[in-house]
C-alpha cells in the first residue's frame, strides 16, 4: 500500500472506490446505486467546470469568509515551554466550524442538479447548522437528522437550525447519536433519491460523499499553505499538523496540502476521542486498534464487536462520537503517512481550560482533544518546531457541557 | 445437476398458476427457539422463508424490521443462531428452500468462505446481501454458485435498463425486484399497475428467471400484485410479532394466521 505524489489523496482509489485496495467501497443498495452514479458524474463535471469553481471561490471568500487566521499562541507556547503553539483558527469561518466548507459546496452541487431539497446527518450540530445556513443561502428545503441524545447535548446549534428554517428529525434508534443519525438519513434517501439531494456530514460514507468532502475541507490547508509562506517566506523544516479527528473532514482538509512533504519535515498527527478516561468506551478506531468494517457505505477501522455489530462509542464530544472514520485516515494510518493518537474526555477539559487561560481563543471540545495532544508534546519539542492545531470550531455549542463540568463557561 | 429448490419451488408454484409466497423473519425475534417455532409454523404457508440475520446499523430497513432486528440482539442473537435455526429447520422441512438476508459486515467479519462453509451445511439454499449491489459483488456470487448457493440480485426502480441486462446476466435462479423506492416496510406510494409495469420490462428480457417483487407488501395489497412470480412480505409479519408481544398474545399462532390469510389472497 503506497501513497501517489501529486495526486489528491481524494483521487487515489481504484475503479470500485477503494484506497489501499481495502478502503472505502460503495456499500449501498441497489436503489442508491443510480443516484450516486449520477452525482459522481455531476462532480467530475462541476470540479472541472471554470464557472462552477468561481462559484464556489465566490461564496467561499464572501459567504464563508476565507482565508481564516492564522496566528501564534504566544502566551500558551511561553507557558508550555519548548515548541512554538499556532492555531488556524478555522472556527472564524461563518458559522463558526468547518462543516460550512462541505454544506456550501454540497448546497451548490444540489442547485446543479435541479434539485430543491436537501438533507442531511449531524452529530455536534454544526454539519447540521451549516447545512441549514447554506440551504438557506441557496433557497433549498432542508431536513437534519439528529440522534435524540446529541439534541439535548447541543442545544445552541439545534436552536441555530431550527432558526435558519430546517427541520430537525430525531432519530430514537440505537444509541441516539450520530451513527444513528447517518442511518436514518441514508435511510430517508433511500426512499426519496428522486428529489432529494444528501449530504453527508464528513469524509465518510460510499466513496463520492468522502470525495466531495475532502474537495471541500482542503480549502483549510490552501489557505495555509499560503499563511505559512506568507510568515516564514518558506515551509519551516519542523511542522506538526495536530487535529481531532471523528469522521476525519476537517483533519484531511488541514492536511491535503501537506501529504506530499516527508513526514520528518510536516508530521500528521490525528487525534481521536478517548472518552471518559474510566470508560472501556470510546470513539477510537484508529488509535485503538479496532478492526476494518463496513459501516454506512464504505470499509474503514470501525470499533465493533466480534460478530461485526457495530459498538456504542462515548465521548463528550458529540462532533468525534462515532465508531467509524474516514477510510482516508484508514490510508494513511496504514501508510504511516500520518500519526493517530487519542485524548480522554478529562485530557480535552484540561486543554479547553489551558487555552483559554492564556488566549483569545474559544475551541470547541472537538478541536480540545487536538489541543490536549499540543499541550503534551509541546514541552519536549525545540524551539523551531512549528506545532499547528486546527481550530477548527468554537465552543459556543459546548456551552451547558462546559458550565457541568467545569462550573463556567 | 438437478434444479435448485428454490428453482424447484417456482416450477410447482407455476404449475399452479400462482405465485409464491415469500416470507421474512428476523433469526432470533423475539428468541433463538421461538423463531425457529414461528419459522416451522409459517412454512406450511410460506412456498420459500427468507431469514435475516440482524444487524444494529441497519441502512435499508424501515421501522419494523430494525424493531425485530434489535429485538433480536438486545435478547443474545448470535450469527452462529441463524445456521443452527436454519439446520433445525431443514431436517423436519428438507423441501422448503431458507434464503438468508442481511448485510455484508456480518459476513465480512466471520470471514466470507466460513460463512459460505456454514450455509452449505447447514443447507441455505439462498443468499441476499442488501449493501453489496452489482458489480462489487460478482465475485462473491460466483463464490455462492460454486457451493450450490443462489446468490440472489436485486433491481430497483432506480436500476437502468442496461444494469438490468447486465443484473440479469450474472442472477442465478431468482431475482428479486424492490417495488418503490423505500426502505422495507414502506407504505406502497405507487400504483400496483406502475409496478407491474416495470416488472413486466424485467420480465421480457429474462422468461427463464424467477422476478419476486418485494417491500410494501400487506394483507391489503397483495392480492393486486399476483401475477408476480413471487411475492415477499417482511414487515408485515414483523409488525405482527411486535403487536402480539405488546397484546401479551400467542405470536406463533397470529403470525401464521397472517401468513395462511396471505396465501388465501393470492391461490
Amino acid at each position: 500500500m503506497k501513497l501517489k505524489k501529486g495526486t489528491p489523496l481524494i483521487d487515489q482509489h481504484d475503479k470500485y472506490g477503494f484506497w489501499g485496495g481495502k478502503f472505502g467501497g460503495s456499500f449501498v443498495p441497489e436503489t442508491l446505486k443510480k443516484p450516486i452514479e449520477d452525482l459522481t458524474i455531476k462532480f467530475q463535471k462541476l470540479r472541472k467546470d471554470k464557472k462552477f469553481i468561481k462559484k464556489k471561490d465566490f461564496y467561499f471568500k464572501n459567504y464563508i469568509g476565507s482565508p481564516t487566521s492564522f496566528i501564534k499562541l504566544e502566551n500558551l507556547s511561553n507557558n508550555l515551554g519548548g515548541a512554538q503553539v499556532w492555531a488556524k483558527v478555522v472556527s472564524e469561518a461563518n458559522g463558526g466550524a468547518h462543516k460550512i466548507y462541505n454544506a456550501t459546496v454540497h448546497a451548490l452541487i444540489c442547485k446543479a442538479m435541479g434539485k430543491k431539497y436537501i438533507i442531511g446527518d449531524t452529530g455536534a450540530g454544526y454539519a447540521g447548522k451549516m447545512l441549514s445556513m447554506a440551504a438557506k443561502k441557496f433557497g433549498l428545503k432542508c431536513k437534519i437528522f439528529m440522534g435524540a441524545k446529541d439534541i439535548k447535548r447541543q442545544k445552541p446549534n439545534c436552536d441555530a437550525i431550527r432558526k435558519n428554517g430546517a427541520e430537525i428529525v430525531p432519530v430514537y434508534s440505537g444509541s441516539q447519536t450520530l451513527v444513528d443519525a447517518v442511518s436514518e438519513c441514508m435511510r430517508y434517501w433511500v426512499s426519496n433519491c428522486d428529489n432529494v439531494h444528501m449530504a453527508v456530514g464528513s469524509t465518510v460514507g460510499p466513496n463520492i460523499f468522502v470525495k466531495i468532502c475532502g474537495w471541500s475541507t482542503a480549502q483549510i490547508s490552501k489557505e495555509l499553505k499560503i499563511q505559512l509562506t506568507d510568515q516564514f517566506h518558506t515551509i519551516p523544516k519542523k511542522i506538526k499538523l495536530i487535529n481531532c479527528v471523528g469522521g476525519g473532514s476537517s483533519a484531511y482538509g488541514f492536511w491535503s496540502e501537506f501529504i506530499d512533504y516527508d513526514k520528518k519535515q510536516i508530521e500528521l498527527i490525528g487525534v481521536e476521542a478517548g472518552g471518559p478516561k474510566n470508560s472501556k468506551l470510546h470513539a477510537a478506531p484508529l488509535s485503538k486498534n479496532a478492526k476494518i468494517g463496513i459501516l454506512h457505505g464504505a470499509a474503514s477501522y470501525v470499533c465493533q464487536n466480534k460478530e461485526g455489530q457495530i459498538s456504542e462509542t462515548e465521548s463528550i464530544s458529540a462532533g468525534l462520537d462515532y465508531p467509524g472514520v474516514s477510510p482516508l485516515h484508514c490510508f494513511l494510518k496504514d501508510t504511516k503517512r500520518a500519526r493517530y493518537t487519542f485524548a480522554t474526555d478529562e485530557d480535552a477539559l484540561h486543554a479547553y481550560e489551558m487555552v483559554t487561560k492564556y488566549e483569545k481563543l474559544n475551541p470547541s471540545l472537538e478541536p480540545c482533544h487536538a489541543f490536549a495532544e499540543a499541550i503534551k508534546i509541546a514541552p519536549k519539542l525545540s524551539k523551531d518546531t512549528i506545532i499547528i492545531v486546527n481550530s477548527c470550531g468554537d465552543a459556543k455549542k459546548d456551552r451547558d457541557i462546559l458550565k457541568k463540568r467545569l462550573g463556567k463557561y | 445437476m438437478s434444479p435448485s429448490l428454490i428453482k424447484q419451488t417456482f416450477l410447482k408454484t407455476k404449475k399452479e398458476n400462482r405465485p409464491a409466497l415469500i416470507t421474512f423473519t428476523v433469526a432470533g425475534d423475539n428468541s433463538k427457539n421461538k423463531s425457529l417455532e414461528i419459522l416451522k409454523s409459517i412454512s406450511q404457508y410460506a412456498d420459500i422463508c427468507e431469514l435475516g440475520f440482524p444487524h444494529n446499523t441497519p441502512i435499508a430497513d424501515g421501522g419494523q424490521i430494525q424493531t425485530s432486528s434489535h429485538r433480536a440482539i438486545k435478547n443474545g442473537f448470535k450469527i452462529n443462531d441463524v445456521f443452527s435455526i436454519t439446520k433445525k429447520f431443514k431436517e423436519i422441512k428438507k423441501s422448503k428452500p431458507i434464503i438468508l438476508m442481511g448485510y455484508y459486515n456480518i459476513i465480512y467479519q466471520y470471514g466470507e468462505n466460513n460463512f459460505l462453509n456454514d450455509c452449505y451445511k447447514s443447507k441455505v439454499d439462498g443468499l441476499i446481501i442488501v449493501d453489496l449491489p452489482f458489480p462489487e459483488n460478482i465475485k462473491f456470487a460466483n463464490k455462492c454458485k460454486k457451493k450450490n448457493i443462489n446468490f440472489i440480485q436485486l433491481i430497483s426502480p432506480t436500476t437502468s435498463h442496461l444494469r438490468v441486462k447486465q443484473i440479469i446476466k450474472y442472477s442465478h435462479d431468482m431475482i428479486y425486484y424492490i417495488s418503490m423506492l423505500s426502505t422495507t416496510g414502506g407504505k406502497l406510494k405507487i400504483s400496483s399497475k406502475k409496478i407491474l409495469e416495470r416488472y413486466g420490462k424485467i420480465k421480457n428480457l429474462t422468461k427463464s428467471k424467477n422476478v419476486v417483487i418485494g417491500f410494501g407488501i400487506t394483507e391489503k395489497t397483495i392480492k393486486s400484485l399476483k401475477k408476480a412470480d413471487g411475492l415477499v412480505v417482511g414487515s408485515a409479519i414483523c409488525k405482527e410479532i411486535t403487536n402480539s408481544i405488546k397484546k401479551r398474545q400467542n405470536i406463533v399462532t397470529n403470525v401464521t394466521n397472517v401468513v395462511k390469510r396471505l396465501k388465501n389472497k393470492i391461490k
